[in-house]
């Protein structure tokens, strides 16, 4: 019955039958849905920058020009957090596709093809590995002037590793499978085996961590910008909260509104990825629903 | 039999969820089992054999519900008891082994202990005298130095020393009756055996009744008291082991006798008359399991001096018992392992001395069928994928070669349109034709067949074999055929080659080799087959010689 479950021919209505099953995953789609809208149409909603000082200083929420009131300037936090929007998800987004081509390139060709290829590449993963994440992604941001581009390769530059073990994890059992035996047997080169027999096969736990992961990128872009590494052109979530910290007994809504929007769309991220996991995954979905 | 059978079973129907293939696992099923008695029970996979012994036992699956019936021992209807007495009655008079001896102990906990837990449940005894009662259980199923062994963790065991744990914890509570469930289907056959020795020894010293399900007919003929054949959850018939061996009614019953391997074939004498295809000569490989940076690891030699030579149209049996280093050989030839020494030579030219570029060319002469039709198939790629891009890789053009994709899926019985449909989509015998459809698309003069049916049901092992045969007669192909089982060897072999423990102990014709083994090896081989007392009755006309008949009147 589980076989049924797993059938292609049915993938479509399996795949979100399964997906849907997780009510958790549809409320964390929902809203990032409605995240995605709000970044897509910050431009129609504030059209004016961001940075412009639209109001005046210290108003409080629900207050005339600002509806979630204005910053220590007089800048609209309404308006701050439908562009910071663009900048989370622009940087987490970049910074995960970066992560997951060096991770899964480095993981595959080292579960491929083992030996002293995996011997090397593993211990070069295990070098980054052994450095703490955010002190790594601080100095590499440091040293290349914050900027767009820098902070997605730093955050990309620290969290490919979980995705090169796991990649070679996969590609290392999927190599002694029959199937991939036969395709080496039938003179296929190396590089069709990788791509075309065992990359399909998976793919489906890289696309779940990989979603997950875009969530840690959010939170570590948020964490770069709170100690004023973001670029400094663009409005951030991080930013706000960092700004507001020295008012934050006079005016809590310039820290809170920022800060529940990371929460709720780390939330989500993280929801749809256990959604994913579930529909993707299905042996390892929790039993007594099958 | 005037005295109450030990298990009657009367009218049980089970209920399958909503969505199953079929709406019962079993349906009106009716059979007794009296005391001192083996009762077979056979069927093909998915008859509804296990779904039985478990529904004797109260193991079924929660999604499963008896619906009618009743299951009575020695009188009491077990379904009327109050769940407690149903446990007691379940722990205490009826046990079961299983099939897989590795996954029903517990790895974690010593033999000894695991036969002292079911000891402490279900009987009064202390310490003392329920470690003297497991040194006694484990020496009774013919274990050596129990009171050692009682100490030792499970994988230090072999299967059919664990298959004897088993069999001893099932005798802790001195059952009455004994379930088994295929538990000789994953040993070795010397193994088994000894295993169903030690069965039938022990049911007629206890005078248990047995009731043992299998699928091998071969295992029927050598124990079984009476025989009861499942159909689709259905008993199609049942009788004495005489009566349904030797003359049997059901046409279900007749073909699956008919689909038995057969021992004695009377194939012609193949004539080395052509060149060699392929030469082995001396190769050696030895594995080098775990070990880390310090600790040297454990050799295992797979191949020691093996030399073979395999003919035009001939077909080479390689023989052996698991672990004897057969797939080593086969794996060595298409290229997926490298030897440590040797040669093998394919018309004339070391396949070994060749530079990978170099050796590519060759592997479309030399072509490979998998064991396992479930995993060497890709699960994304459709069938017409998967046969093409053997051809495609040696810079055939994509349209032409599903072409002939289509028209292969033709020759090994399957409809054209199969090339557009994925994988999944068929069943274990049908996948296995595809499996070696692909390997028939890129032309090889040489095909290696590792153990090709051991993963298939015995009728659909037939016809495959049947495929197999009629295929190399049509291609004049070679064939190197691995397998463990030594009646699937004799039938379709021209010359069998018998390995022990990494070495060839003997090769010959077949003809000589099952008629005058000279090896003491091959002699305890052929003495292990199940069954072979037993010769299928006239009337019943095996699957592979009717069709030998049919090519040789065509």
């Amino acid at each position: 019955m589980t076989a049924a479950a797993i059938t292609p021919s049915r993938k479509g209505a399996g795949f979100w039958g399964a997906f849907a099953r997780n009510k958790g995953a549809v409320i964390g789609l929902a809203f990032l849905t409605l995240i995605v809208l709000m970044a897509a149409f910050a431009d129609v909603l504030y059209p004016d920058s961001p940075w412009d000082m639209t109001a005046m200083p210290f108003q409080p929420p629900l207050s005339d020009d600002a509806l979630l009131g204005s910053d220590t300037l007089g800048r609209d936090i309404a308006a701050g957090i439908a562009h910071g929007a663009r900048v989370s998800l622009l940087i987490g987004l970049t910074s995960t596709a970066v992560a997951v081509l060096i991770g899964v390139f480095l993981g595959a060709v080292s579960g491929f093809y083992g030996g002293r290829v995996d011997d090397l590449v593993m211990r070069f993963t295990e070098l980054f590995q052994t450095i703490p994440n955010f002190v790594l992604a601080v100095v590499l941001v440091a040293i290349f002037t914050p900027s767009l581009t820098s902070i997605v390769l730093a955050i990309a530059i620290v969290s490919w590793p979980p995705l090169a073990r796991l990649a070679r994890g996969e590609f290392m059992s999927l190599r002694s499978r029959e199937f991939v035996h036969a395709a080496v047997t039938t003179g296929q080169s190396n590089m069709t085996i990788i791509w075309r027999q065992i990359l399909p096969n998976s793919l489906s736990p890289i696309i779940v961590s990989a979603s997950l992961m875009v969530a840690t990128a959010i939170l570590l872009e948020s964490s770069l910008s709170f100690l004023g590494l973001g670029d400094p052109n663009l409005m951030s979530w991080g930013y706000m909260v960092g700004a507001a910290r020295t008012v934050i007994r006079q005016a809590w809504w310039m820290s809170f509104f920022p800060g529940i929007a990371i929460l709720l769309t780390v939330l989500a991220l993280n929801l749809v990825g256990e959604g994913l996991n579930d529909a993707l995954n299905p042996k390892l979905a929790r039993k007594g629903r099958s | 039999m005037t005295e109450t059978p030990l298990l009657d079973v009367r009218n049980l129907t089970i209920d399958l969820p909503r969505g199953a293939d079929r709406p019962h696992a079993v349906q009106d099923l009716t059979f007794t089992l009296e005391p001192g008695e083996i009762l077979c029970v056979v069927g093909e996979s998915g008859s509804g054999k296990s779904m039985t012994a478990h529904a004797v036992l109260g193991l079924l699956p929660k999604a499963v519900k008896v619906s009618s019936g009743e299951i009575r021992h020695q009188g009491t209807n077990v379904f009327s008891l109050p769940e407690r007495d149903q446990r007691a009655l379940r722990g205490g008079r009826i046990a079961m082994i299983f099939q897989e001896p590795m996954t029903a102990l517990n790895p974690l906990m010593r033999v000894g202990d695991q036969i002292d837990e079911v000891l402490r449940y279900h009987t009064t005894l202390d310490r003392a005298a329920r470690r003297a009662r497991v040194v006694e259980l484990l020496g009774s199923v013919g274990l050596p130095e129990p009171d050692h062994l009682r100490r030792s963790y499970p994988f230090r065991l072999s299967g059919g020393q664990r298959q004897r744990v088993m069999i001893a914890m099932a005798l802790a509570v001195e059952p009455d009756i004994l379930i088994a469930d295929e538990p000789t289907t994953a040993l070795d056959v010397t193994t088994q055996k000894q295993i169903l020795e030690l069965i039938q020894d022990i049911q007629a010293k206890r005078r248990m009744g047995v009731m043992f399900i299998t699928h091998d007919f071969g295992v029927v003929a050598e124990i079984a008291h009476r025989v009861a054949v499942m159909q689709r959850g259905q008993i199609v018939e049942i009788g004495t082991a005489e009566e349904v061996l030797n003359h049997p009614k059901h046409p279900y019953t007749r073909q699956l006798i008919a689909a038995v391997p057969h021992l004695i074939e009377h194939r012609e004498d193949f004539t080395r008359a052509r060149q060699p295809v392929l030469t082995a000569e001396k190769v050696c490989k030895t594995f080098h399991i775990g070990g880390g940076f310090l600790t040297p690891g454990r050799k295992v030699v797979a191949g020691d001096d093996l030399s073979l030579t395999i003919h035009q149209g001939e077909t080479v049996g390689l023989v052996g018992e698991s672990g004897s280093g057969k797939s080593t050989l086969g794996r060595s030839i298409v290229g997926l392992i490298k030897p440590d020494s040797g040669r093998i030579l394919f018309e004339g030219v070391d396949l070994l001395s060749l530079s990978r570029p170099a050796f590519r060319p060759y592997r479309r002469h030399v072509q490979m069928v998998f064991q396992d039709p479930y995993a060497s198939l890709n699960p994304r790629h459709t069938v017409g994928d998967i046969i093409t891009q053997g051809p495609v890789a040696f810079g055939e053009d994509r349209h032409k070669a599903l072409e002939k994709a289509k028209a292969l899926l033709k020759l090994v019985g399957l409809d054209a349109s199969a090339a557009e449909r994925f994988p999944h989509e068929f069943s274990g015998g049908q996948r296995q034709r595809i499996s070696i459809a692909r390997a028939l698309a890129l032309e090889p003069k040489l095909l290696i067949a590792d153990e090709p049916v051991s993963a298939l049901d015995v009728s659909v092992q037939a016809q495959v074999l049947d495929l197999l045969e009629d295929l190399r007669h049509r291609l004049n192909l070679s064939m190197l055929f691995i397998t463990h089982d030594l009646r699937i060897a004799a039938q379709i072999c021209d010359t069998i080659a018998v390995m022990q423990k990494g070495r060839i102990v003997e090769i010959g014709p077949a003809k000589e080799v099952f008629g005058n083994p000279q090896h003491a090896y091959t002699r305890t081989l052929l003495d292990a087959i199940p069954g072979k007392g037993w010769t299928i009755p006239e009337d019943v006309v095996p699957v592979t010689r009717r069709s030998a008949a049919l090519r040789s009147s065509a």
